[in-house]
């Protein structure tokens, strides 16, 4: 077989160009939607979203088609805006995790550990190393849910129907983990600055065991079905194209990038929590497509799982939760006993504590790339002001580039691909 | 040779058992797609580790019913944009082929005595209609069933609609071929474009005695699942539900439509199934013909039915296997497995048979003709290829000129 050679693109000027991004504000489209077609008018305008199927929430998409063939495309977002990062300003850090938590309804112990990291160094303060390894446990569980949850919407998006019940009931295991430990199966609320809300309860490493031990045959299930399938392999191979310039031009982080082959993963170039104690590799792609974005997420699954046996066997003892009393409530019985406590408890609650002037940003790597936080305190107990570096909505716009001459059926797949959730997406 | 009930003229007799046949039928390929609905939910639902249906009647075998009669009360929107009369026309265009498909499907009869059975004291084919192109007709009226998946696309005046149209059109076009062609092969074999004389043919022992006589062997497995797969592309059902496909066109042609016009294209694809998985039956696993034991309405009546629902079954299930395995494909990936896949095999295989058939009749040497074939099979391969990898080649250039 002789091998035909691809013309030469140079994709930074694709970028540049514009090419494939279409221009046009939504009010103009609804009027060109209006107008009866003209006889010339060889393309034609589809609205996509934010009712459809596979926009996977509110996501709209503007598309110029000819035929099947997305011309343009132009992705609208903000059917999800709540205004978090403006609510944040009024709530104290002790309430913050409980709004930020809302954002990335799919991966929210990222959000809460960002926020938390980032309070936690303008206060200048160490967590206890059990809090640490307890942040990492349910991080990487939560990379876990978040990554089946893509294997199953990824597989519905496509076609494979069956896959999205598989991937669902997988994280569902892992769901009822977290509310064993948090009490909610989403929005947890549970890691705190100074730590974690509660202690991990009884019987806690033998869950997370069973876990283990139920995923990885599950994952190969989805080698079977999926991995090795003709079908499969033809539908996202080649499709969604985007270089590694063009990722980093766009900001984009997170599988996306990695699956251009750029080896970037925050955990080990800039590690947290523990990262730097804990051995895994960062999987790689190497053409950028929407095959390796599956690629990625599926083995980080299998990469997860070598983390978090790791740490079931490094979990260190002591507290969960700094004792600086300023900071974190005090336990409920030396209410009842000491008067100082009762002070304590109630000033947490009512003003919060107060935070040393500042501004910071930490970065944390979540499931779709890096999920940054950036405060500025004005010594107050409340945020001055919060802002949340979303993956997803940067990774967004690498859309209309994915997009440029692919099917309608690959459109599904590229959006699938880039696995955003929109309420980080609109905050 | 016709059914023996019309040999003797026309009398009421003959009347009375023609409009009992077609009541029976009607009500059986009603039932069968009814059960086929719910033992497709039911299935998926254990592929996926879900309890599928089980509120509506025992085991939930009454859903079908439920859901028609909710469908039936819904309020039936017409879009501001619809072509009125069309939009009203296009489920019906569906629907009456898919009932008439069935009546050439012979589901009964002792093929080891003639295939009749006896009803009233009259010899009768348990087929309701056996006419000399009984194939032929089949093919016509699958034709004509997509005009109301293309025409309910065009009419809904809506754009995913229409998309789902123009693919609807394309597909069937294409899979139309691959399914005559490889049609061709068992007509070929049989001589015969009756339903009834086909599974005549097939009736009794094959080679060794042991392995049916079925046209599923005769003609060499291959035409079996190109028909297989190209009756799936016909039916619109997973992994070529491009139609529809709820996750690209929220619906496809059936988008707009509500109510029992939505119910009817439902019903059509569900009837349409059950036909395909009983022609499959008919042409390449010998129908109703089978081993048959004991006494006289046993042996002519149960066995037969017996032996034909169980290999339609079996097709049915292959058909949700189908769905609750396999992702959709592309729109160019599905015609190009239909144009450089299917049709080229299919017709290969046509050839092949008949110049295996023509050395047999001929006397000539076997090892000759069969060395003959494979040069002329490789000769025709290598130049296929040549020439789609040429026609790449060419895309690509004129890619690069207009990039």
């Amino acid at each position: 077989m002789t091998v035909i050679e691809e013309p030469e693109v140079d994709h930074v000027a694709r970028l540049r160009s514009g090419r494939g991004v279409l221009r046009m504000s939504e009010v103009v489209a609804a009027e060109h939607g209006e107008r009866l077609a003209d006889e010339d008018d060889e393309t034609m305008l589809v609205n996509m979203g934010p009712q459809h199927p596979s926009t996977h929430g509110v996501l709209r998409l503007m598309l110029e088609m000819r035929g099947e063939q997305v011309v343009r495309s132009k992705p609208i977002v903000g059917y999800l805006h709540t205004g978090m990062e403006k609510t944040a300003e009024d709530l104290t850090y002790l309430q913050g995790p409980t709004n930020v938590t809302r954002m990335d309804y799919a991966s929210p112990f990222f959000t809460e550990l960002a926020f938390s990291l980032a309070t936690e160094k303008l206060l200048g303060i160490e967590v206890p190393e059990r809090a640490v390894w307890i942040r990492m446990l349910m991080s990487e569980l939560n990379r876990i849910s978040s990554h089946l949850l893509f294997q199953a919407t990824n597989g519905m998006d496509i076609g494979a129907v069956s896959v999205m019940i598989y991937g669902w009931r997988d994280r569902e295991d892992v769901l009822r983990f977290f509310e064993k430990v948090t009490g909610l199966r989403m929005n947890h609320n549970y890691i705190r600055p100074g730590g974690v809300a509660a202690d991990l309860p009884d019987g806690w490493r033998d869950d997370v065991l069973h876990l283990l031990d139920q995923i990885p045959p599950h994952l190969e299930d989805l080698d079977v079905l999926l991995s090795g399938q003709p079908i499969w392999r033809n539908r996202l191979q080649g499709v969604g194209v985007i270089s590694t310039a063009e990722a980093l031009d766009l900001g984009a982080t997170g599988p996306i990038l990695r699956s251009t082959g750029y080896d970037w993963d925050l955990r080990r170039d800039m590690p947290y929590l523990a990262y730097d104690q804990v051995d895994f590799d960062v999987v790689v792609g190497t053409f950028g497509d929407c095959y390796d974005r599956y690629a990625i997420r599926l083995n980080e699954i299998r990469e997860s799982i070598r983390i978090v046996r790791q740490i079931l066997d490094r979990m260190p003892a002591g507290d969960y939760k700094i004792q600086d009393k300023k900071v974190t409530p005090p336990p409920r019985a030396r209410i009842d006993e000491s008067m100082e406590a009762l002070i304590h408890h109630f000033k947490i609650f009512t003003e919060g504590y107060k935070v040393p002037e500042g501004e910071v940003y930490v970065a944390v790597e979540s499931p779709r790339g890096e999920l940054g936080c950036y405060i500025v305190s004005d010594g107050s107990s409340k945020p001055y002001r919060m802002h949340v570096r979303g993956p997803s909505f940067v990774n967004l716009q690498c859309l209309p580039h994915m997009m440029v001459d692919g099917l309608i059926a690959d459109t599904v797949a590229v959006i699938s691909s880039v696995d955003p959730i929109m309420g980080e997406v609109d905050r | 040779m016709g059914d023996p009930l019309y040999a003797g003229g026309i009398g009421l007799t003959v009347v009375l058992v023609t409009l009992l046949k077609v009541l029976v039928t009607f009500v059986l390929l009603l039932v069968a797609t009814m059960f086929m609905v719910w033992f497709e939910r039911k299935i998926v639902a254990d592929m996926q580790h879900r309890i599928g249906p089980n509120r509506a009647g025992p085991w939930g075998l009454l859903q079908t019913l439920a859901d028609g009669t909710k469908l039936f009360f819904k309020e039936d929107l017409l879009p501001d944009r619809a072509d009125r009369i069309v939009f009203r026309l296009a489920p019906v265009l569906a629907v009456v082929p898919a009932f008439l498909a069935f009546a050439i499907v012979p589901i009964g009869g002792n093929f080891a005595e003639g295939g009749t059975v006896s009803m009233f004291g009259r010899e009768t084919f348990l087929q309701l209609a056996d006419p000399p192109v009984g194939v032929l007709f089949f093919l016509a009226m699958s034709g004509i069933g997509v005009y109301g998946v293309m025409l309910a696309g065009w009419s809904s005046g809506s754009k995913y609609p229409l998309l789902g149209g123009v693919r609807a059109t394309a597909q069937i076009v294409s899979y139309e071929a691959a399914l005559g062609l490889s049609l061709a092969s068992v007509i070929l074999v049989n001589g015969t474009l009756s339903t009834h004389q086909i599974v005549a043919e097939q009736a009794g022992a094959g080679f060794g005695g042991i392995i049916p006589n079925w046209n599923l062997v005769v003609t060499g497995v291959v035409p079996a699942i190109i028909f297989l797969i190209a009756g799936t592309a016909e039916l619109n059902r997973p992994p070529f539900d491009l139609v529809e496909a709820e996750q690209e066109l929220v619906g496809g042609f059936n988008t707009e439509y509500s109510s029992i016009r939505f119910a009817l294209f439902f019903l059509a694809e569900f009837m349409n199934t059950v036909t395909m998985s009983a022609l499959v039956v008919t042409l390449f696993l010998g129908g109703p013909s089978g081993p048959v034991w004991g006494p006289e309405p046993v042996r002519t009546w149960f066995f037969p039915i017996f032996w034909f629902l169980l290999k339609l079954v079996v097709f049915l299930f292959v058909f949700v296997w189908f769905r609750g395995t396999l992702p959709r494909l592309r729109y160019d990936q599905l015609m190009d497995l239909g144009w450089k896949a299917l049709i080229p095999l299919a017709l290969g295989w046509f050839l092949l048979l008949g110049a295996v058939r023509v050395a047999r009749n001929e006397g000539w040497n076997l090892v000759v003709t069969f060395g003959a074939i494979t040069v002329v099979v490789v000769v025709a391969v290598t130049l296929l290829n040549l020439s789609l990898r040429a026609a790449q080649r060419q895309r690509l250039a004129d890619a690069e000129v207009n990039a």
